[in-house]
């Protein structure tokens, strides 16, 4: 589900721009698929499709495909439209290290709903 | 010839827990108050549209003041060494003080009735329930948007909003802006998340205290008598914060409550989607003026 997710953010200037001090490797579970994104001073540098062996990573974000699903509508639903709203409706985990997460949390939560069609 | 606003911005010298204040507001229209309470951690610049709405000036004195700590409103003089912390009490104090010093606190003559209108949203909206239980003869009619007794958080540590690390403007933007509608126009929900950028260190944090700990009034709201005070809730169908359920439970518990379900709507109604909001405002102001 997220083979694009490099091309979709690198090719946005000022999403790259707002993650230019970020360089991180984060954990996205789309059901019982995991992938890791590699961030490099805000491109996409990597984004590898699992399952993995003793790999670190920062944070990690998980729901389940038809999360990941309603999330990325053009026009998601109420409660579905946002990875906070996921995650207090039980749809959605996030764990780990989350000072980089907060500390670019615009930028992350723009990188997750790159691949969002727009309406 | 300028293309002015008819909005017009004043200071109001408070004392407040016997501390001098200076709090800044702004007003337009003529008529019946209508008080207006900003969000936690932002300021009455969420209430723009509403002060250049005609319709509603024309029938209405809406007034909105920023929050000491918020917007043009400086904290009080020693702030330096404080940690904000909105209470109940405190809240309650401000609102009544503001009120009271603008005259706004019963009939001055035969037909003249001058109680105003509060409308509250997010802890505006809260408050209002205390208003309700503790004041309701000093009011018109309460309008709580985003409001409830009580609501779970969807993240446990408020800390994030204020430390070194993490910069707070970012940081309240970035959660803020889930909580405003997908539909709602680009131009106002940026507008309204700047104005969450643009917070004081630890304020939104400050405000929170009430919103999520001192302000738990599930043990109260059934004391709410709106046979003396009309009471009307309305919440965005986007917000998951202070969500439609969090509302209607707390109205199940008040005879008499309003309440109405905003369609494409999120927690800053006035703010996110003016054009939509209106629409739900209207009929309510509507009413309460055909009340007399």
């Amino acid at each position: 589900m997220l083979e694009r997710l490099a091309d979709l953010v690198n090719a946005d200037a000022s999403l790259v721009r707002r993650g230019r001090y970020l360089s991180t490797r984060f954990l996205v579970e789309t059901g019982a698929t995991a992938w890791l994104v590699t961030v490099h001073e805000g491109r996409v540098t990597a984004v590898e499709r699992g399952p993995f062996l003793l790999r670190e990573w920062t944070f990690a974000v998980r729901a389940s495909e038809d999360a990941w699903r309603r999330f990325w509508e053009p026009v998601p639903a109420a409660g579905w439209h946002d990875l906070f709203a996921l995650a207090k409706g039980g749809h959605a985990k996030v764990e780990g290290d989350l000072r980089p997460l907060m500390a670019n949390l615009r930028y992350v939560k723009d990188v997750l709903a790159k691949p969002r069609r727009s309406a | 010839m300028a293309d002015l606003e008819p909005v017009v911005g004043r200071y109001l010298r408070l004392s407040l827990d016997g501390r001098a204040h200076r709090v800044y507001f702004e007003e337009a229209g003529q008529g019946i108050p209508l008080v207006c309470l900003h969000t936690a951690g932002a300021d009455g610049r969420q209430f723009r549209h509403l002060l250049n709405d005609a319709e509603i000036t024309r029938h209405f004195r809406v007034l909105a003041f920023d929050m000491p700590w918020h917007g043009k409103s400086l904290p009080p003089a020693g702030w330096q060494d404080e940690e904000y912390t909105l209470t109940t009490r405190g809240y309650v104090a401000l609102i009544r003080a503001f009120i009271t010093a603008l005259g706004l606190t019963g009939a001055t003559g035969p037909g003249v009735e001058t109680r105003p209108v509060v409308l509250g949203c997010s802890i505006g909206g809260k408050i209002v329930l205390e208003l309700a239980r503790l004041h309701a003869p000093e009011f018109r009619a309460l309008i709580g948007l985003e409001s409830a007794d009580y609501q779970a958080p969807w993240y446990d540590d408020t800390g994030w909003l204020h430390r070194p690390d993490v910069h707070g403007g970012e940081i309240a933007g970035a959660l803020m802006s889930g909580l405003i509608a997908p539909q709602s126009p680009s131009e106002t929900r940026w507008d309204t998340l700047w104005m969450y950028m643009q917070g004081g260190p630890g304020v939104f944090k400050g405000d929170l205290f009430f919103y999520r700990a001192d302000g738990d009034f599930r043990a109260r709201v059934g004391e709410i008598d709106t046979t003396k005070c009309p009471l009307y809730l309305l919440t965005g169908e986007y917000d998951f914060s202070c969500t439609p359920a969090d509302t209607e439970r707390t109205a199940a518990k008040i005879k008499g409550a309003r309440v109405t379900v905003m369609k494409e709507i999120g927690h800053f109604p006035m703010s996110e989607h003016p054009a939509q909001f209106r629409r739900y405002l209207l009929p309510v102001l509507e009413e309460i003026r055909a009340r007399g």
